[in-house]
């Protein structure tokens, strides 16, 4: 039983993958953008990776790049996106639940003179899409939208919002990094980005599509690099890597998204009964979530210790909680939908989660709550 | 007023402190918590939905944020 269980962040490389990267290493090494044989022959493994993920994801090949990660390509969707839209206005739309790497861009624009519509979301981080609509004023630049998130497990309704802005003619960005290889895409996407490292492929891959006719320019020094959308050559042997990782999980989603949802259910309704004062967040109809992760936080634990006792029972979860996190702040997400940010636990059942390792976890939890609970001397309250 | 410094605290010390001080008051009274953890803002106001109280209002003392809490039972 492998007690990892931190999906959401990093699922683990997939064989496929690791079996394209072993082979593209002595394969894909060329420059595929010189005209010599094995340049050439680059070049073939390239475009095959770009179409293999351009099907997975429902674009076209030439919509889609590849860029170092998903943090690069949601900082170019949001960047690229409103620079390219100057003259419609400055205005950028994001919920309050966006993954950081979207808000670090939208700080950033906001620095530069530009705005940021805030959309709050209710106690299950969903947005409202009239909420979002209202929020879509003519001079908006840019809309941008997660397909679900990484916290909590909500999945938003995209397709929604997508009408909303193609209404009024504001192109959409989303952030689909936690359903791409899980969940069927989400339609009405203009900017599109996700991560390898989540669908098992390996890190240092990020995708950014832009659908043909979408307006976006690269905010990057200007680079001849995948259509001039990402800077620099790609990471050959990973791209291919991350494409047959992605072409595996694609056509297992289905089976896996069945499976793991029923092991997401049973830590979700389990948990509530076998630890005291604790809280599980996302909504409670198993269509409005991930399939794969199960957030939840315990009343007067730190989530520091929480992890580090969870470790040492051989599970790995990662946690929102502030003292667990390199800032002293806690997760906005966790704020915004009025969780508590203390003693917070993010499940993620990676593809190859079983019985097993669901009902050991199951079993460590509640007396390692309850060790720490003890020595906080909080009995009682 | 009975006032709860967790100043200098961090998460979960001052809702445990609030938790710890709730009963000092009589029901329909309020504690006044001092905490400059960025976390107590949700916290405080996440525990106050949990146990049935009621986070009555957030401002500045001494320089901190304070969380006025009333004990409902």
């Amino acid at each position: 039983m492998s007690g990892y269980l931190d999906a959401a962040t990093a699922e683990p490389l997939h064989p496929a993958a690791r079996e394209a990267l072993l082979a593209a290493l002595d394969d894909g090494w060329a420059d595929p953008d010189r005209a010599y044989r094995e340049a050439r022959r680059a070049r073939i493994l390239l475009d095959g990776a770009r179409e293999a993920v351009a099907a997975s994801l429902g674009a076209r090949p030439d919509e889609v790049s590849f860029t170092p990660s998903g943090t690069v390509a949601n900082h170019l969707a949001v960047l690229g996106g409103l620079l390219a839209r100057r003259r419609a206005g400055r205005r950028l739309v994001v919920s309050a639940v966006e993954h950081s790497t979207v808000l670090a861009a939208a700080r950033l624009h906001e620095a530069a003179g530009g705005d940021v519509a805030t959309v709050v979301v209710g106690p299950t981080a969903a947005v409202d899409t009239a909420a979002y609509a209202d929020a879509l004023t003519p001079d908006t630049a840019l809309a941008s939208l997660q397909a679900a998130n990484h916290e909590v497990g909500t999945v938003q309704p995209v397709a929604e919002v997508a009408a909303a802005c193609r209404d009024r003619s504001v192109p959409l960005h989303v952030d689909a990094a936690q359903v791409v290889g899980r969940l069927p895409i989400p339609p009405g996407w203009d900017i599109l980005t996700a991560s390898a490292r989540k669908w098992g492929g390996p890190a240092g891959v990020g995708v950014l599509a832009v659908r043909i006719g979408t307006r976006w320019r690269s905010p990057a020094p200007e680079d001849d690099h995948e259509t001039g959308r990402a800077p620099g050559p790609v990471a050959l042997p990973l791209v291919l890597a991350a494409a047959a990782a992605l072409q595996a999980r694609s056509a297992a989603a289905a089976d896996d998204a069945r499976r793991l949802g029923q092991l997401s259910e049973r830590l979700r309704s389990e948990i509530p009964h076998r630890v005291p004062d604790v809280e599980v967040y996302g909504p409670a109809d198993a269509a409005a979530r991930l399939p794969h992760l199960v957030a939840f936080s315990c009343l007067y634990v730190a989530g520091e210790a929480l992890m580090t006792e969870l470790d040492r029972a051989g599970f790995r979860v990662s946690s929102g909680s502030s003292c667990s996190s390199s800032a002293l702040t806690p997760s906005h997400v966790l704020e915004a939908i009025g969780a508590l940010t203390h003693g917070n636990v993010r499940v993620s059942l990676p593809s190859d989660a079983d019985d097993a390792v669901v009902e050991g976890f199951l079993d460590a939890l509640p007396p390692i709550v309850a060790s720490l609970r003890d020595r906080a001397g909080v009995s009682g309250l | 007023m009975t006032v709860v410094d967790a100043r200098g605290k961090r998460c979960p010390l001052p809702v445990i402190d609030l938790a710890k001080h709730i009963s000092d008051v009589d029901p329909g009274d309020t504690v006044l918590v001092l905490a400059d953890d960025p976390a107590a803002a949700s916290d405080i106001a996440a525990w106050c939905r949990m146990r049935g109280h009621e986070l009555v209002a957030t401002r500045e003392e001494d320089g901190a944020p304070a969380y006025e809490v009333r004990r409902l039972h």
